[in-house]
């Protein structure tokens, strides 16, 4: 079932908290909304669900307008962040709950409702805690619990508002991997809230990036990584190195700090955005660029040493931050304290008020010069 | 440190070893506490056990099985019941309306629910007298319906769900309050029913204190005195409750028979206290997940 949202807005109080939301959730895919908190993103999920009412606009469900359709009438699964589980009620009566809230026609007889139960337990792993108390259970095994009650309608949608918020970093990764392969298996339309970058753009087939209630871009994963669309995007979707300046004579110039930017004959204030992997770090500056920075820290846990460092005799908002192979560091041995040349491969530049980035790409430069000689 | 103590080397300080308690005063707040209340409630309770304890078992068996009594005993205890089943529901409403709604005035509403507690009973009596009378403003009416209030039992209960209608409010209010609306909005989006959510979701979590704020109406109604005898009429056999025949063997100079009916009353809400605490103790432990 596919959802349109069709132009919605909301407002509490004097706080805007959407603007003319138009979006297309497609059938069948796992819909990331991201944002970070105050963006909306709740609010439109729960306007989705009908918890919340919208001031103007509608929202369709397989283009039948359900705007005014309560929330017990639209199907819909909806997962809560801190699970919402009755906790007089055990695992495998909260899971009933939805079942037995059917009309009486609808609803499935007591020994069906118990299959039906079951194999739900089966499908979350869980079946040995039918009897348990929710109270008696870990935050990853309530929020199985909660999918399972969700799902146990059938649900032509499923909504999950932050659904791994209150756990912890482990646990989430697992439960994150298991709901992937859950919804592989079973295709249901949904749609989750989160504030993690990292989750929405590995968990979901499409990511809605929210900022202060519009949508700022809609993309796949690595699409709106690859190609974020503004500056907001850029920022929010992992770390970014920025150098902002002035362009003049094809660079881009702050105090002790330039980076040549051939063939941009424009003079104007200019944003170079650069993601950790786009540098390398030299012991002398590259005929292309000149970024004195200086090591503070060196972190070797993860694939990769991220190497963070503060600019020497230029300024940046933010610290800087690179990555290098573990091979490469034994290699060039940077250490804390040192001072280096930041040498960027590709960078995007953001240019006036011109919202969209140019990519810049010095290894194709130094590539087509090397020819040229 | 403590290895030297043991070793006997330096000088052995019994209570220089480390704390087991990270926060300083348990002992004397405890003790302070442990003071007072027998002070206040223990001490004044054994004084009724020993001047009950002054007259024989079979002197004490006939003063509490006196037919006068054992009527006072049946009226008190079904008025009191009566009362605290009306506190319940009406209780729940109030604190329902309380917590749920927004509406002018609700900060007044909120204050008066403590006005019992706060009036004195006899004044609230006799308010209650006034207004149940005959020709009072809610009796004059209520007399052409063919009902009376006022110096009757009817009057006892209408006395004992006002002086304890408080209870039920203040305990069941805070409970409302802590009600995750996650856990209505879920019930909402799985389909139930308003009336199911009620029974299902919310019903169940205010049960315990629902419980305990009928249970302590109820003990509260067994002992009232003030507001009841200007309203109940006293009518022996009829309308009396079991303070005043405590009130008037005392009159009588009986302080054995008064003291021996009164303990019957305190073993009644003991017991019926510690019942409760026990029961909502489980109940309890199972929603905590022990």
């Amino acid at each position: 079932m596919s959802i349109t949202i069709d132009q919605i807005s909301k407002t509490f109080g004097r706080f805007h908290a959407l603007r003319d939301v138009a979006l297309d959730i497609p059938e069948g895919k796992l819909t990331a909304l991201l944002g970070p908190s105050g963006s909306g993103k709740t609010t439109l999920l729960r306007i989705i669900a009908g918890l919340e009412s919208s001031d103007s606009g509608r929202i369709l469900f397989g283009g039948e307008d359900v705007s005014n359709l309560h929330v017990r009438d639209r199907n819909i699964g909806f997962v809560f962040q801190h699970y919402a589980l009755f906790r007089h009620l055990t695992v495998a009566e909260n899971i009933a709950f939805g079942l037995e809230s059917l009309p009486r026609k609808q609803r499935p007889s007591k020994a069906e409702i118990r299959q039906r139960v079951e194999k739900l337990l089966e499908m979350i792993q869980l079946p040995q805690l039918a009897d348990r108390y929710p109270a008696q259970l870990s935050g990853g095994q309530k929020q199985r619990v909660a999918l399972a009650r969700a799902l146990a309608t059938q649900p032509r949608i499923l909504l999950l508002d932050e659904p791994f918020g209150a756990l912890d970093a482990k646990v989430r990764k697992d439960l994150r991997r298991w709901l992937r392969a859950l919804h592989d298996e079973f295709h249901f339309t949904s749609i989750f809230v989160t504030h993690d970058q990292e989750e929405a753009l590995e968990l979901s087939d499409q990511v809605v990036v929210m900022s202060q209630g519009q949508v700022e871009q809609v993309n796949t994963p690595t699409e709106l990584y690859a190609k974020p669309e503004s500056r907001f995007v850029f920022d929010f979707l992992g770390h970014v190195n920025v150098l902002s300046g002035a362009v003049k004579n094809q660079k881009l110039v702050q105090g002790d700090a330039w980076v040549s930017l051939p063939g941009n004959r424009s003079e104007q204030e200019a944003q170079l955005y650069l993601r950790p992997h786009e540098v390398h770090l030299a012991r002398a500056p590259s005929v292309h660029a000149r970024l004195p920075l200086r090591i503070d820290a060196v972190s070797l846990i993860g694939s990769e040493v991220r190497i963070e460092l503060v600019p020497e005799g230029w300024h940046s908002e933010e610290i800087w931050e690179i990555g290098m192979s573990h091979n490469e560091f034994a290699q060039q041995n940077p250490s804390r304290g040192e001072l280096w040349f930041a040498v960027p491969d590709v960078g995007h530049l953001f240019s006036g008020d011109n919202s969209q980035p140019k990519t810049v790409d010095w290894l194709y430069v130094e590539a087509a010069n090397a020819c040229n000689m | 440190m403590s290895a030297s103590a043991n070793s006997g080397v330096g000088p052995v300080r019994r209570f220089s070893g480390r704390s087991k308690r990270v926060l300083p005063g348990f002992g004397l707040s405890l003790g302070i506490s442990l003071f007072f209340v027998s002070l206040v409630l223990l001490l004044p309770l054994s004084g009724l056990v020993v001047e009950t304890s002054g007259m024989g078992w079979d002197q004490f068996w006939f003063t509490i099985t006196d037919s006068r009594v054992v009527e006072s005993y049946k009226v008190t205890l079904w008025t009191a019941l009566a009362a605290s089943v009306f506190n319940g529901f009406f209780g729940l409403l109030l604190a329902w309306i309380l917590v749920r709604y927004e509406f002018p005035g609700k900060r007044i509403v909120d204050a008066f629910v403590d006005l019992p507690f706060a009036l004195p009973t006899a004044v609230a009596g006799i308010t209650l007298a006034t207004l149940f009378a005959q020709n009072g403003w809610y009796g004059q009416w209520l007399a052409k319906l063919g009902v009376e209030v006022a110096f009757t039992p009817l009057g006892i209960v209408v006395a004992m769900a006002f002086t304890s209608i408080p209870f039920v409010v203040r305990t069941v209010q805070p409970v409302l309050e802590e009600l995750s609306p996650a856990d209505e909005e879920a019930a909402v989006s799985l389909g139930a029913s308003d009336g199911r959510v009620f029974r299902k979701v919310i019903f169940p979590s205010l049960w315990p204190a629902l419980v305990t704020g009928v249970a302590l109406s109820f003990t509260r109604s067994l002992g009232e005195f003030g507001a009841i005898i200007f309203i109940a009429g006293n009518t022996p056999y009829v309308s009396e409750v079991t303070s005043l025949m405590v009130f008037i063997r005392l009159q009588e100079y009986d302080y054995a028979a008064a003291s021996a009916i009164a303990s019957v009353v305190l073993l009644a809400s003991l017991v019926l206290l510690f019942a409760i605490n026990l029961w909502q103790g489980r109940y309890l432990r199972r929603l905590e997940g022990r």
